[in-house]
């Protein structure tokens, strides 16, 4: 028994350090030379600055502003966020898009907290996209566009979404619709190997290009028309 | 595309399986393989310093008591360390975002659920867990508690092959040793396989780094911080060894954990592998590979099926979404159905499959959010873990959950043709069908048992999220996943409280993680115990040669057979509460 108990010890021990030290240091070391960039989280930079993971969601909201110039709050004292027309926008998140504090809604398939909060995506989604797209109902709005991703942080919208959007997108940049939908084209993601998922649009992705494209720089209210580097692929 | 999905899923999986079944039969009787001149040296090394006793013939055999407490031993071991662990790593390195220790009671479920291939997480990683506890813990027994899966399971089978039945000899009723099995489960199988995924993972953009927090200042004028850690090696083990605890809340919905649909497949493909692979390993063992086909086949008839209900169902979209005027049909460019709490890039194919993969073993990882699948749609994981696990199941432990349930076959398909029941030409008598029983009706028994404490009492009602079915599910669910070691959840339920995911002013919920946590370590170890003696009894035993009236285990009518067995079994205990969850909810378009 006492024999036993040894091993027993041991062979926790030096598996520990086998499996939980020198495991993951050497693919660790192995990524880092290999593969840096994506190992690191596969960061965009704009400026030098980092400014998002091109496999995280991010905001494309920023604080509405009531007519004295202060930031508006809603009833809980929290700053009340508005779509920024210029920018397509992700998928709703229940976590703030926080991908350091991730969770699942836990909406049940026949709750009513599950319908209202379509019910509240739906509205803003239509007070957003309407003006551009006279004849878009609740009926023509595809799913993903207004019920909550799983991670919070779903870096990605259909192409049925990313095409409503580019009419206003491409209105309030002044940009040929073409252009936009284009540009929709250049950063969706195929289905793996063909068959596996579902395309894909990346919403920073195309958001980082079309503050790029020459000429909408002006338009876009001071943001840096700089290029973009990419440094993570997808 | 969801079914070409599926088609391309068990083609790849029927093409592993003879050959990691073939590859591990060899490891395990001790032959030279492939990896045999680099590993070797590494196997030699580990059997040298954890001192494994041996006399002239090499290391000693073992019967079935000295194996089961090897086992135990070492799984005790493991669990006082693993929860000394949590409790410093305030004051522990690689501590990047300064975390506390995790509260006692949340640790006792946790450290529970790893140590018993579980997984269950009441703690949100991220927000809980320091990178070297989650590196130098929960990786390790993600590692070793697959691997005691998986020598039990080889145990067991041994004792089901063995010849020897001549009292002269030293090593008759031996089931081998544990402590080289252990070994070589890790060296020769475990830790190559991860390594390649792991890097797998990393193409993909899985995160690798010991960077830490950065932070992000985003287009609109917000900031982001991205949290991060050895992801991918972590992601690899947790796929592979069918344990599925995450690095991040979320799972395998987090793009760092599963950043792509080729990841998604090829999370599918690892979680697996071994069970599937384990099959083939079986008939080679016993002599007979049509014997590891015919229980291939049992299983995955019934994960065809549940697939294919789970896809059906969350393409069909819920309730809450046609009452708020949603059309969930697919269309162009969109992939329709109900994706609240799914990520676009899997859609409802990818989701539903992995879903499917992940409960049908024991591993509990999960794409998409549980809670949130339609009345239907949950009642397939429930399906998964309620026949036990045994539909490709846990490594090691799918399989020798399935043999409990070829024995009651074997026992009722002998009553039916008037014959003694045989398994591989050895009698099946009174002793193992008592402790076959007990096996089969432990789970069941114990899941019901702690449901009804957990649905019954205001202790275990604080823990539920949802209210209605939905609510009643969340409870049965949770035991139901800690009873069967499997891990996911219907995330509402919780046992810990962390208000804004911050660990400052946290608590556990007592009841639900001891509930849990025992749940776990006695629906673990006494289904151990219980093959084992069912192995130790059949070593002793004459094997008689198959004649005309021996009623074969591996031809299409037995398939039909067992399977009838696991779902009439799975059936009678758990149908009245199927009912009083996901079939309500799936019957009716009303919102609670």
């Amino acid at each position: 028994m006492r024999k036993d108990a040894i091993t027993s010890l041991l062979a926790v021990v030096v598996l520990t350090v086998l499996l939980g030290v020198l495991y993951p240091l050497a693919v660790t070391g192995i990524s880092q030379v290999t593969m840096k960039d994506r190992a690191d989280g596969s960061v965009l930079h704009r400026d030098g600055r980092a400014v998002g993971s091109t496999l995280i969601g991010q905001d494309f909201r920023r604080p509405a502003k009531d007519p004295d110039g202060s930031a508006r709050k809603d009833a809980d004292g929290e700053p009340v966020l508005v779509a920024d027309p210029r920018y397509f926008q992700s998928r709703p998140s229940v976590t703030g898009y926080k991908p350091n504090a991730t969770a699942f809604s836990n909406r049940g398939p026949n709750g009513k907290d599950t319908k209202e909060a379509i019910d509240v995506n739906v509205a803003a989604y239509l007070a957003l996209e309407r003006p551009y797209d006279a004849g878009l109902t609740v009926a023509r709005i595809p799913v993903d566009a207004v019920t909550d991703s799983a991670s919070g942080v779903d870096p990605h919208i259909s192409q049925a979404n990313a095409r409503i959007q580019a009419r206003r997108v491409a209105k309030v940049r002044g940009l040929p619709l073409h252009r936009v939908l284009d540009a929709v084209d250049d950063h969706t993601a195929g289905r793996g190997l063909g068959v596996l998922g579902e395309p894909g649009v990346n919403v920073l992705e195309l958001n980082l290009a079309l503050d790029g494209l020459r000429g909408t720089a002006a338009r876009a209210g001071g943001t840096s028309s700089s290029t973009t580097t990419t440094e993570g692929t997808r | 595309m969801a079914w070409v999905q599926l088609a391309l899923l068990l083609a790849v999986v029927i093409a592993i399986t003879p050959l990691l079944g073939g590859y591990m039969a060899k490891v395990f009787a001790g032959d030279r393989v492939v990896l045999s001149p680099v590993l070797g040296p590494l196997e030699r090394t580990l059997l040298r310093l954890i001192r494994v006793r041996r006399d002239e013939d090499g290391p000693i055999g073992q019967d079935w008591k000295a194996y089961a407490k090897s086992v135990l031993l070492f799984s005790l071991g493991s669990w006082l360390v693993l929860y000394l662990l949590l409790r410093l790593q305030g004051s522990l390195p690689a501590n990047e975002t300064d975390l506390g220790a995790a509260p006692w009671d949340v640790s006792f479920n946790t450290v529970s659920s790893f140590v018993t291939n579980t997984n269950w997480q009441y703690y949100a990683g991220e927000t809980t867990l320091s990178n070297l506890s989650q590196m130098v813990g929960l990786t390790v027994q993600n590692f070793v508690s697959a691997a005691v899966g998986i020598v039990v399971l080889i145990a067991v089978v041994r004792g089901i092959a063995a010849r020897s039945t001549d009292p002269a000899d030293r090593r008759a009723g031996s089931l081998g040793n544990f402590w080289v099995d252990l070994v070589r489960a890790v060296v020769y199988v475990l830790l190559p396989i991860s390594i390649v995924g792991a890097l797998v993972f990393v193409t993909q953009g899985a995160l690798q780094t010991l960077g830490g927090p950065t932070e992000l200042a985003n287009v609109t004028g917000g900031t982001q911080t991205l949290f991060r850690g050895p992801v991918a090696s972590q992601e690899a083990i947790k796929l592979l060894g069918t344990n599925g605890g995450g690095f991040f809340n979320v799972n395998s919905a987090m793009p760092f954990e599963n950043p792509t649909a080729f990841a998604n497949f090829f999370s599918m493909v690892l979680v697996l592998a071994i069970p599937a692979a384990l099959t083939s390993t079986y008939g080679r063992m016993v002599g007979n590979r049509r014997q590891g086909w015919a229980v291939f086949g049992a299983m995955a008839l019934m994960f065809v099926v549940l697939a294919v209900v789970i896809t059906v169902a969350e393409q069909h979209g819920s309730p809450a979404q046609h009452a708020a005027g949603l059309v969930t049909s697919s269309g162009d460019g969109t992939t329709g159905g109900n994706l609240v709490g799914k990520e676009q890039r899997f859609g409802i194919g990818g989701s539903g499959l992995f879903n499917t993969v992940t409960t049908a073993t024991s591993t509990g990882a999960v794409n998409s959010s549980m809670e949130s699948l339609t009345g239907l749609g949950g009642l397939v994981p429930m399906i998964g873990m309620g026949t036990s696990e045994v539909i490709f199941g846990g490594v090691g432990s799918g399989l020798y959950g399935m043999l409990l349930f070829i024995i009651l076959a074997v026992f009722i398909g002998g009553l039916m043709v008037g014959r003694t029941p045989e398994l591989h030409g050895k009698k099946i008598e009174a002793r193992e069908i008592k402790l076959a029983m007990l096996g089969a009706l432990y789970m069941p028994f114990t899941v019901l048992v702690t449901t009804a404490l957990a649905v019954g009492t205001d202790h275990g009602k604080v823990s539920n999220y949802n209210g209605g079915p939905q609510g009643f599910s969340e409870s049965f669910y949770a035991y139901l996943s800690q009873g069967n070691n499997n891990g996911s959840a219907f995330a509402g339920y919780t046992g810990y409280v962390q208000p804004n995911g911050d660990p400052d002013g946290s608590f556990g919920i007592t009841f639900a993680d001891l509930l849990g946590g025992l749940a776990m370590l006695f629906n673990r170890f006494f289904p151990i115990l219980v093959v084992l003696a069912i192995a130790g009894s059949l070593a002793r035993k004459k094997a008689a040669p198959a004649g005309p009236g021996t009623l074969r285990t591996d031809s299409p009518t037995f398939v039909v057979l067992l399977i009838g067995v696991i779902v009439l079994v799975g059936a009678l205990t758990f149908f009245p509460a199927f009912l009083l969850g996901p079939v309500v909810q799936s019957l009716t378009g009303h919102l609670y």
